[in-house]
């Protein structure tokens, strides 16, 4: 089953054919059953309110949207940035194959961002007061420009690959904007990055001191950077099997080493943090803050160190492992800093918060919709075989073989 | 001048009027839940008996002083503080602080991201789960009266002189002169707390034992990111010009990517 559409535009008497496919397959099917459920919910929040839809209350007015959709969101998809400076500011032009695919992802990370937080806050109609109304004491007002001022980078960076193929004529004025767009399609993340750690600076005493610290902004920071290379290891094997499409091993590990040294370096500040901060005591208590803070630490840096960078990073599987243990660190990372790091003080007269059913709905639809958004673009734009080869079509998945039409 | 008041809290006799004031005074509805509730109840609450629309709460904690057992009131409201967390956190200015001491909130400019409650040290800030279009709900300290120099709609009904509206500076030196005359608890919570705030409490009992966070910071909540906010401009001007500066030192002599 193909779905194969072909647009013919008859401006004058030139023939322009575009043609766009969408292969549809079993896992599609399933990302649009679940899409399609996030957005029923999404109308109910909009229509009865967040009371409704969330299990949000007065003492946890931040939940699975804030934690999931926009902290996690905005951290995986640090890849494109880190992967726009390695590539386009330091030239590793060994990398340039997975540039495009890893910016694709990291714009469609944001795109959901802005989406869950138009979702989140109570009143989004009003979602652009703080471009006129400057509350510029908040480090949340760092955070909204920058977001959205790269939200819209990314989109002119997305161009330069889109009119390739429609509106051709823009293409070479894109192509021209390109180094200043990625300059600070580069700062702006930094910024922003870091500035999302800040915001729970402001929680002092709430916030747990294992996660509180000075260093909040180079701890997102850099986590946000070597989440990029876990990021990129799991969607290159999975888009490998979905697109048939395979990243060089060599390219993998080159990032993995990088991703290792960032890692490696987050690990010693966390070092000097528990040292000033004093403590030590605190990390090793072993209660609940305490294990999840070892977990996050020990699986999410210190093993995925090791494999970095030994002979483990030599095999598809050593980079897999890689590459899930580094982005379950931050994932794990992101929510300790939500829940576990707030939970004591949050629930210490009685006040607690799980996420309802529809908030986990929500916030699946929206990964759903990058999903469906990021294979589609894949399948119709130069992407993936950026790098000369052409993707093969005809693929295996579930053991159900689509036969594939000729161009 | 920044107004205060000053709450000495084992003259409250937990009567409420300061309730039904503020409730007429903003026009706050009437929730038949919280008529069966009493003092006791709202004690045990999370939330402190605080809601979108109670503003403010008598919460009532049996205790012990000196062997025998006591109950004492305490009134819980917005301790607007002289240098909110609130007004610091929030992206779009809905909060602002006035000259004369409240700190007051404009459902106009808030975007609902809710960031305000997450940084308030004393977690007063409520929120209307329940409306589609919901704002965040707080005592305002009666800022139309006390711009025109009356005094907040609870301290004017209080019968017992529980709370005592004046000018900040002369209500702290007022607290000090009854904490030494009445043998009180060494501490005037909310001189120091939080860098500060206008409304401050003298008491014979422990505040930790009445929900007080006693070991809240005494810095102002805003100088924890200030410096990292007029840091970041020059952070990201710098490293711009830094990548800029690379980007043409990598590119140069080299083939154009594609």
């Amino acid at each position: 089953m193909e779905l194969v559409t072909t647009f013919v535009n008859q401006a004058g008497a030139k023939l322009n054919s575009v043609r766009w496919r969408f292969r549809m397959t079993p896992m599609r099917l399933v990302f649009m059953a679940i899409a399609a459920v996030a957005i029923a919910i999404i109308l109910v929040r909009f229509v009865l309110g967040l009371g409704a839809t969330t299990n949000l209350n007065d003492q946890w007015p931040w939940g699975l949207w804030i934690a999931f959709d926009v902290l996690l969101g905005v951290a995986l998809a640090g890849g494109g940035y880190g992967t726009c400076l390695i590539v386009y500011v330091l030239r590793r032009d060994k990398f340039y194959p997975i540039a495009r695919s890893t910016m694709l992802t990291s714009l469609l990370g944001y795109i959901v961002v802005v989406l869950g937080l138009l979702i989140e806050v109570g009143q989004w109609f009003n979602f652009w007061r703080p471009y006129v109304s400057w509350g510029h004491a908040s480090v949340l007002f760092e955070v909204f420009w920058c977001v959205s001022c790269y939200t819209v980078i990314q989109i002119l960076e997305f161009c330069e690959v889109a009119t390739e193929k429609v509106f051709k004529g823009f293409h070479k004025y894109l192509k021209k904007a390109m180094p200043v767009l990625l300059i600070v399609g580069i700062t702006l993340p930094t910024l922003h990055q870091s500035s999302l750690g800040e915001l729970f600076y402001l929680m002092v005493g709430k916030e747990n001191i294992l996660w509180w610290s000075v260093f909040l902004p180079p701890f997102f920071l850099l986590s946000s950077f070597f989440v990029g290379a876990g990021m990129i290891v799991i969607e290159s094997s999975l888009a490998g099997k979905a697109l048939d499409h395979k990243v060089d091993n060599s390219v993998l590990r080159g990032l993995v080493r990088i991703s290792g040294g960032a890692m490696l370096l987050y690990l010693i500040l966390k070092i000097v943090d528990i040292a000033v901060k004093g403590t030590l005591s605190n990390v090793f208590a072993f209660d609940l803050p305490s294990i999840m803070f070892l977990i996050e630490l020990v699986f999410g840096v210190i093993i995925p160190i090791i494999i970095a960078f030994s002979s483990l990073s030599g095999t598809r599987k050593g980079l897999l492992w890689f590459g899930i243990l580094d982005v379950a660190g931050v994932i794990l990372n992101r929510f300790n800093v939500v829940f576990t790091g707030l939970g004591k003080y949050l629930n210490q007269h009685g006040g607690h918060y799980s996420p309802a059913w529809t908030e986990i709905v929500v916030s699946l639809g929206l990964v759903s919709i990058a999903c469906l958004a990021y294979l589609f673009i894949a399948e119709n734009f130069n992407i993936m075989g950026h790098h000369g080869s052409e993707s093969v079509e005809g693929v295996m998945i579930d053991g159900i073989d689509y036969a594939s039409t000729a161009k | 001048m920044s107004k205060g008041v000053l709450v000495d809290i084992p003259k409250c006799i937990g009567c409420e009027s300061c309730s039904v004031a503020c409730k007429l005074w903003n026009e706050l509805e009437w929730d038949p839940q919280e008529k069966t509730k009493t003092p006791t109840d709202r004690a045990k609450e999370p939330n402190n008996g605080l809601w979108p629309e109670e503003w403010t709460s008598i919460n009532r904690y049996a205790l012990k002083k000196n062997g025998t057992a006591v109950g004492r009131y305490v009134k819980t409201q917005c301790m607007h503080c002289e240098d909110p967390a609130c007004v610091s956190a929030c992206f779009s200015k809905a909060i602002q602080k006035l000259p004369q001491g409240p700190v007051i909130y404009d459902q106009k400019l808030c975007v609902g991201c809710r960031y305000c409650m997450m940084a308030c040290p004393f977690d007063i800030l409520r929120y209307e789960w329940k409306k589609s279009i919901p704002g965040v709900r707080k005592c305002q300290m009666c800022p139309t009266r006390v711009a025109n120099n009356q005094e907040t709609a609870c301290t004017s009904v209080c019968p017992t002189g529980a709370i005592t509206f004046g000018d900040r500076d002369e209500l702290l030196a007022e607290a000090k002169k009854r904490i030494r005359s009445n043998g009180y608890v060494d501490r005037v919570f909310g001189e120091k707390e939080a860098g500060g705030t206008s409304w401050l409490y003298i008491s014979d009992t422990p505040f930790e034992q009445m929900k007080f966070r006693t070991d809240v910071t005494t810095k102002s909540l805003p100088s924890y990111t200030e410096g990292y906010m007029k840091m970041t401009p020059f952070i990201g001007g710098a490293w711009a010009t830094i990548l800029a500066g690379l980007y043409v030192f990598n590119n140069k002599n080299k083939e154009p990517l594609e």
